[in-house]
């Protein structure tokens, strides 16, 4: 398997405030890999400087063998989508107008989407079952709705790799579901993703790798019979195994 | 269905509001150049005009040509291009700075032209002069916050633009209010406060020579980039993440709007209220996607202004002056929006 999105050494955070350090990644074409740890460990920071969002502070961060930073933006959104956490939105622009954004790198500079654009949004609405809210205002739909909008908006953008910041959090049950199958079917047509989540149940549902990460360090990365240990997710949340072993997980 | 074709229903209704508006603008021009203490009708106009255009002899007698070209259309003309370097300025900034309540004063353009202009006249320029000054002064306050602002690379980008635009906007103004005690209070004073209070009734010709110009150059890279200036309206991470220079882009949004509103103050003083509320009113009727939003501001700009004009020098014995106008009537409108419930779709 190749790797697409690799991190060696890695240190992250911002200049004078490091946040994490000596991080090594690895996610394969078609693997879903999923970070869990507590608030605060460093989670966001990690998917923004992986985006190439701010630039690593030591180690590299090499997208499909490349340096990040040797890509233009333009260049990483087509290989990287990310789908941060919904939030209101201040205009009341339409689902599908948000959706269309994601043609963004592939649109020529001065130019307005296509035909062709507008159809794969218009696509990507139906793959998540919300065609329905094309043409309703983005700032007066559900929060569930809009994760799912921005979902189809990466979907929209043609990337190998979803970088996803929590996308099941402010979901509903059927929406959650709906959206880890949509995680599901995308790995099988060959499509990554690098989701967060706070839900152990989740990330072993859609995950083939798992990562804990605690204060800016990954305390452990592989598969599940390694990493999902009771043991290990009480350790990474600061619970007792007891405890863990009470709360409902498969 | 709907979603797949490649016009929306919102499209289709947009493209009606504009041609609606562009209506407006028509009826607004015939209606400002035909009242005054001269009254014309539209005959007469329309023949003036087609007169002109075909290089016939007018049918008017002179007084009315002269009213028409030298005194009426040269302010009409100036009402059109300040209502519309407002109205696409504070759309693009509203947008740009996720915030609806911004107008595009905010980053202390108006207050830089003001206190160039008052300047200008403190030390006896030509009317030209106080312009000019007026112009650069818009600049230099622009180009000092965004240079603050490049500066404080901690904070979230938009947020010190804001702030930085607060703070030197209040030091200008402090700088005009120090020019005002030092003017002599029988000339430069009023000449300053008229100044202040915005107006188009010194406009000739060779002002719009320099206005019209530049509005329409700062008016071009908008116009171009008018889908990507969507993307300014999403945080900048995401905004980044989907292939945006977001930074690069921010900067083109700010200079194009200085320029043009620097352009349209210079001309006529500071017309309050405009550049907030016009964009409010646009997108309520066509939506916030900029593409569509940027030609109905621009028409809803002019419209307004043209028509505030007529009223400034028709509904009283004295002319009143415009901002006055532009503010009684776009508080209300603005109070209302505030009251009213968000219309879906």
């Amino acid at each position: 398997m190749s790797s697409l999105l690799r991190a060696e050494g890695l240190a992250f955070g911002y200049p004078g405030r490091r946040v994490g350090t000596d991080l090594d990644l690895d996610i394969a074409q078609g693997e879903v890999l999923c970070l869990l740890g507590p608030n605060g460990c460093g989670k966001s920071t990690l998917f923004k400087t992986l985006l190439g969002l701010i630039p690593a502070l030591k180690g590299r961060a090499l997208l499909a063998g490349r340096a990040l930073g040797d890509y233009t933006r333009r260049e990483i959104a087509h290989l990287v989508a990310y789908v941060p956490q919904a939030q209101t939105g201040t205009f009341a622009y339409t689902v599908e107008d948000i959706v269309v954004m994601g043609r963004a790198a592939r649109v020529g500079l001065l130019a307005a989407p296509s035909r062709s654009d507008r159809r794969m949004a218009s696509e990507a609405l139906r793959r998540l079952g919300i065609q329905h809210l094309a043409s309703r205002p983005y700032t007066e739909v559900s929060g569930g709705e809009r994760q799912l909008a921005l979902i189809a908006r990466a979907l929209a953008q043609e990337a190998s790799l979803l970088v996803m910041d929590e996308p099941t959090a402010s979901l509903d049950f059927g929406n959650q579901v709906r959206v880890l199958n949509e995680i599901s079917s995308l790995r099988q047509q060959g499509i990554s993703a690098f989701l967060s989540t706070h839900q152990p149940d989740h990330a072993l549902r859609v995950g083939d790798r798992f990562a804990l990460m605690k204060s800016g360090r990954l305390l452990a990365c592989g598969r599940a019979p390694e990493v999902m240990t009771p043991q290990r997710l009480a350790q990474l949340y600061d619970v007792s195994p007891a405890e863990f072993a009470k709360a409902p997980h498969p | 269905m709907g979603a797949t074709e490649d016009r929306t229903p919102r499209a289709a209704r947009s493209g009606g509001w504009l041609w609606l508006a562009l209506l407006a603008l028509v009826a607004a021009l015939l209606l400002s150049v035909a009242c005054g203490k001269f009254p014309l009708d539209v005959g007469q106009i329309v023949a003036s005009l087609f007169a002109r255009l075909t290089g016939s002899a007018s049918p008017l007698p002179e007084t009315a040509e002269a009213v028409i070209w030298n005194v009426r259309l040269p302010r009409v003309v100036a009402g059109v291009i300040v209502g519309a370097a407002l109205g696409v300025a504070g759309a693009a900034f509203q947008g740009m700075f996720r915030n609806p309540l911004v107008s595009p004063d905010i980053l202390g353009v108006s207050a830089g032209c003001g206190l160039g202009a008052s300047l200008a006249i403190l030390v006896g320029a030509s009317v030209g002069t106080v312009a000019a000054v007026a112009f650069a002064g818009g600049l230099v306050a622009v180009s000092l916050v965004t240079w603050v602002a490049a500066g404080a690379r901690e904070h979230e980008p938009v947020l010190v633009m804001v702030l930085a635009g607060v703070a030197v906007s209040a030091l200008l103004g402090a700088g005009i209010s120090m020019v005002k005690l030092l003017a002599d209070p029988t000339v430069q004073l009023p000449a300053i406060t008229f100044w202040l209070l915005g107006g188009l009734n010194a406009v000739t010709w060779a002002d719009l020579r320099y206005a019209a110009p530049i509005a329409l150059v700062a008016l071009l890279p908008m116009w171009l980039w008018r889908w990507r200036i969507n993307l300014l309206t999403l945080p900048d991470d995401e905004a980044a993440a989907l292939g945006t220079h977001v930074a690069q882009l921010r900067l083109l949004v700010v200079t194009a709007a200085t320029l043009m509103t620097a352009a349209a103050v210079a001309m006529s003083g500071i017309v309050g209220w405009v550049g907030l509320v016009v964009p409010h009113v646009a997108r309520l009727v066509v939506g916030p996607e900029f593409g569509r939003l940027l030609p109905m501001s621009l028409l809803c700009g002019a419209v307004f202004v043209v028509l505030a004009d007529t009223l400034a020098r028709t509904v009283a014995p004295i002319e009143l002056p415009l901002s006055v106008l532009t503010s009684m009537v776009g508080v209300p409108v603005f109070l209302w929006l505030l009251g009213r419930r968000r219309q879906p779709g």
